[in-house]
């Protein structure tokens, strides 16, 4: 029997089947194999989840809107790897939920701004942007270090990562409340939770040791982007797609 | 079904008796000041967004009042709210004229529809400025708000089958084709994009299913054919009715309908992956979205040919006619756009223009060119039609209108081709002694001029759209009755309805 368009223009349910297989066929082919195809993520060593005080303050990075002009995505070239370091692989973002690679550099990327500038620098530079970098636009985010960080329920956001499949332990959410105090705590014995969070970066870090503010938690963040993964270990053959 | 039917034949029967049939126009009035009103807003927090990239001071040192709070709110405005009530109130139009049926559901539910589309547009828009958001450009609104989008969707999907399904024309006409294809893909995109776990149901946030890779993909299968079916293919809806009905000729090619409508749908929801060249995104899923984007180039074109084609033997009409002119001005946009497309799609081209603002000023080309000017055409055109006048109150107004928009809309690309492409070509330049040449502050204070034009540019365009609403305002208050008769109100014919039942 010889197909006929007009029986799809006659027949609206026909229609709207027709047109819900020929949207499904791109998107099934494109995302399925990148759950299913091992290599998808090279694993890499030195990954791990946020700690609680760095999740806080990539919430903060989220709230604000920092996506919308800064990029977490290096890219391999030339000119990329020498501006911001080696260029990002899958694995860094792996426990990103959402990622945050951006589409936009309206300023520089920021996927390995971790350790390239002093808790001062980020400071002075969140305060009032310009009176470090004079050609800078960005808003002026001085109220961060102003607020107190009012996180109800920091075990229930580990709980919810875990939940979507970030690999928090039970020993992490039990801790989460005070894992997130003791980090910007000079004072803290922070012992235990750099075991449980390799390389996480303590102290102050808003100049206000006393105080647990937004600031201490989105400078946190910063410290720690691109840090995770020790790249005198990976080899370009491990990486081989 | 049997319901249907009968409703059917007794809404037929007043037509029967020298009556005319009564379409639901209030819902459509609705919508239609809906876009004038969000368009206005969504154009006023770009131009200020703009002038803050210029002048970072503009972001007042307040934290709702920055740009990375105010940017979705613009882009949410523009797409959502503008496109949005726009693709409503013609998408609810069309239907109703091409199947000669009235709204299924009856006025109630098509206000409920209205009122509750604009709540979900509050909703998000206080979110955003409150700093509550997925982080997810173009789906930043939060779990809850993507839960009552969704049983509004559900709502409008009912409420233009179930039209179409008690239709009198025995064919269902290519613009609603377009509007079905952009209501059912949206939802799925909207569902599959969104799918999170809240912290705690008495809060706004969540965590994303999705994380790395597969939630980048899943973004931008999102995040493009927001591009491709909410503001292609819906106004696609809009060009396949009202720029025939403007010109007063038929549709160039009824087969060249057919075959861009499936080629068009099947090949937009390839293209994500255009979005992520050389990110961590393995290289065949990169290689593919490049492979479809520029197979894209096929089907849109043949698209705007039909468009731009329907008006042979009537393109004079275009000296005549500033709301014609302002509908195909479109289609030649989005030719125009949808050529550009698939160029910054090409792996080589994008290593230049990706994260500059080259990109920016695709999507306003796009935006503003394709989507502003054909929603304003359709206005233009609805607006006697909706208010019983015979025309607009002034034709001149409309082409001033036309011509500073396009001048707006010029300045606006050629400042962001410019200095997107500035900005790329400063980031990789290299010195004689093999360093890179510029620092990153360098290739932002580069930036300024350009930033100063395209607020310009968007200036111009937010003046022109306010002459629109004077037009407007003025149509509906002073302009000319129409001579012939307005469709009865829905009222009269619903109880007329009951009473042969």
């Amino acid at each position: 029997m010889k197909f006929k368009h007009a029986l799809l223009e006659k027949n609206v349910i026909l229609l709207a089947i027709g047109i819900v297989i020929t949207v499904a066929i791109g998107g099934l082919v494109e995302i399925i194999p990148l759950h299913t195809i091992k290599s998808t993520i090279e694993p890499v060593q030195g990954m791990r989840p946020y700690t609680p005080l760095e999740l806080a303050g990539r919430n903060i990075y989220m709230r604000e809107g920092c996506y919308n002009c800064h990029s977490q995505m290096v890219r391999p070239f030339r000119d990329e790897v020498e501006r911001y370091g080696h260029y990002s692989l899958a694995a860094e973002s792996m426990y990103d939920h959402p990622f945050q690679w951006g589409s936009k550099r309206t300023g520089p990327d920021l996927a390995r701004v971790g350790g390239k500038y002093s808790n001062e620098w980020h400071q002075a530079h969140f305060k009032d942007p310009r009176a470090v970098v004079p050609e800078s636009v960005m808003p002026t985010y001085g109220f961060l270090a102003r607020r107190v960080l009012a996180i109800k329920d920091i075990a229930g956001h580990l709980k919810a990562n875990s939940a979507v499949g970030v690999p928090y332990t039970e020993e992490m959410i039990k801790n989460a409340a005070a894992d997130l105090a003791a980090q910007a705590d000079p004072e803290a014995d922070t012992g235990a939770l750099v075991k449980r969070y390799p390389k996480a970066v303590t102290g102050d870090f808003d100049g206000d040791p006393k105080r647990l503010t937004e600031m201490d938690a989105l400078i946190a963040y910063m410290q720690i982007l691109g840090r995770m993964v020790d790249f005198k270990t990976v080899t370009p053959e491990q990486l081989k797609r | 079904m049997s319901v249907a039917a009968g409703t059917l034949g007794a809404a037929q029967a007043p037509a029967g008796t020298g009556e005319r049939l009564a379409y639901d126009y209030g819902v459509v009035r609705m919508f239609t000041i809906a876009t004038v009103f969000w368009g206005v807003a969504a154009f006023l927090a770009g131009v200020f967004i703009a002038l803050q990239l210029a002048f970072p001071v503009l972001n007042l040192d307040l934290e709702w009042t920055s740009f990375g709070r105010l940017r979705p709110l613009h882009t949410s405005a523009a797409i959502f709210a503008f496109g949005g009530n726009a693709l409503f109130a013609t998408s609810l139009y069309v239907v109703q004229r091409t199947c000669k049926a009235p709204l299924w559901g009856g006025p109630a539910a098509a206000e409920f529809l209205f009122w509750g589309y604009q709540l979900f547009i509050v909703l998000a828009a206080t979110g955003y400025i409150l700093g509550i958001t997925q982080a997810r450009e173009y789906a930043e609104p939060e779990w809850y708000v993507d839960l009552w989008l969704t049983g509004i969707w559900v709502l409008y999907f009912a409420i233009y089958l179930g039209t179409i399904v008690r239709r009198k024309e025995p064919h269902i006409y290519v613009a609603n084709w377009f509007y079905l294809a952009f209501i059912v893909t949206v939802a799925i995109l909207h569902l599959g994009n969104n799918l999170a776990v809240p912290v705690s149901l008495l809060g706004a946030k969540s965590y994303s299913a999705f994380s790395g890779v597969q939630d980048a993909l899943t973004q931008w299968w999102y995040g493009h054919n927001a591009v491709g079916f909410f503001l292609t293919a819906g106004f696609l809806g809009i060009m396949y009715y009202f720029v025939p009905k403007r010109a007063e000729r038929p549709i160039y090619s009824y087969r060249l309908s057919i075959v861009h409508f499936w080629s068009l749908i099947f090949l937009y929801i390839w293209a994500g992956p255009h979005h992520l060249h050389y990110t961590a995104l393995p290289d065949w899923a990169q290689s593919l979205g490049m492979m479809f984007s520029v197979m894209l180039w096929m089907p849109s074109w043949g698209g705007m040919i039909n468009g731009l084609m329907t008006l042979s033997g009537a393109w004079d009409k275009l000296r005549t006619d500033p709301v014609l002119r302002f509908l195909v001005a479109a289609v030649g946009f989005y030719g125009m756009s949808t050529f550009e497309g698939p160029v910054m799609s090409i792996k080589a081209v994008n290593a230049l223009s990706h994260y500059t603002d080259w990109t920016v000023g695709h999507v306003h080309s796009g935006a503003l060119g394709w989507v502003a000017f054909i929603s304003f055409g359709a206005v233009y055109f609805l607006v006697p039609k909706l208010w019983g006048k015979r025309e607009l109150w002034s034709l001149k107004l409309v082409s001033y209108h036309f011509w500073i928009a396009t001048i707006g809309i010029v300045l606006y690309i050629t400042a962001m081709w410019v200095s997107g492409i500035m900005q790329g070509l400063m980031w990789r330049a290299y010195d004689k002694l093999g360093f890179l040449q510029y620092s990153f502050a360098e290739t932002v204070a580069a930036m300024h001029p350009y930033y100063v034009i395209r607020a310009t540019g968007g200036v111009l365009f937010l003046l022109g759209a306010l002459l629109m609403v004077y037009n407007l305002v003025k149509t509906v208050r002073a302009g000319e009755p129409t001579s012939e008769p307005i469709e009865a109100p829905l009222g009269t014919t619903a109880a007329r309805v009951q009473a042969a039942e």
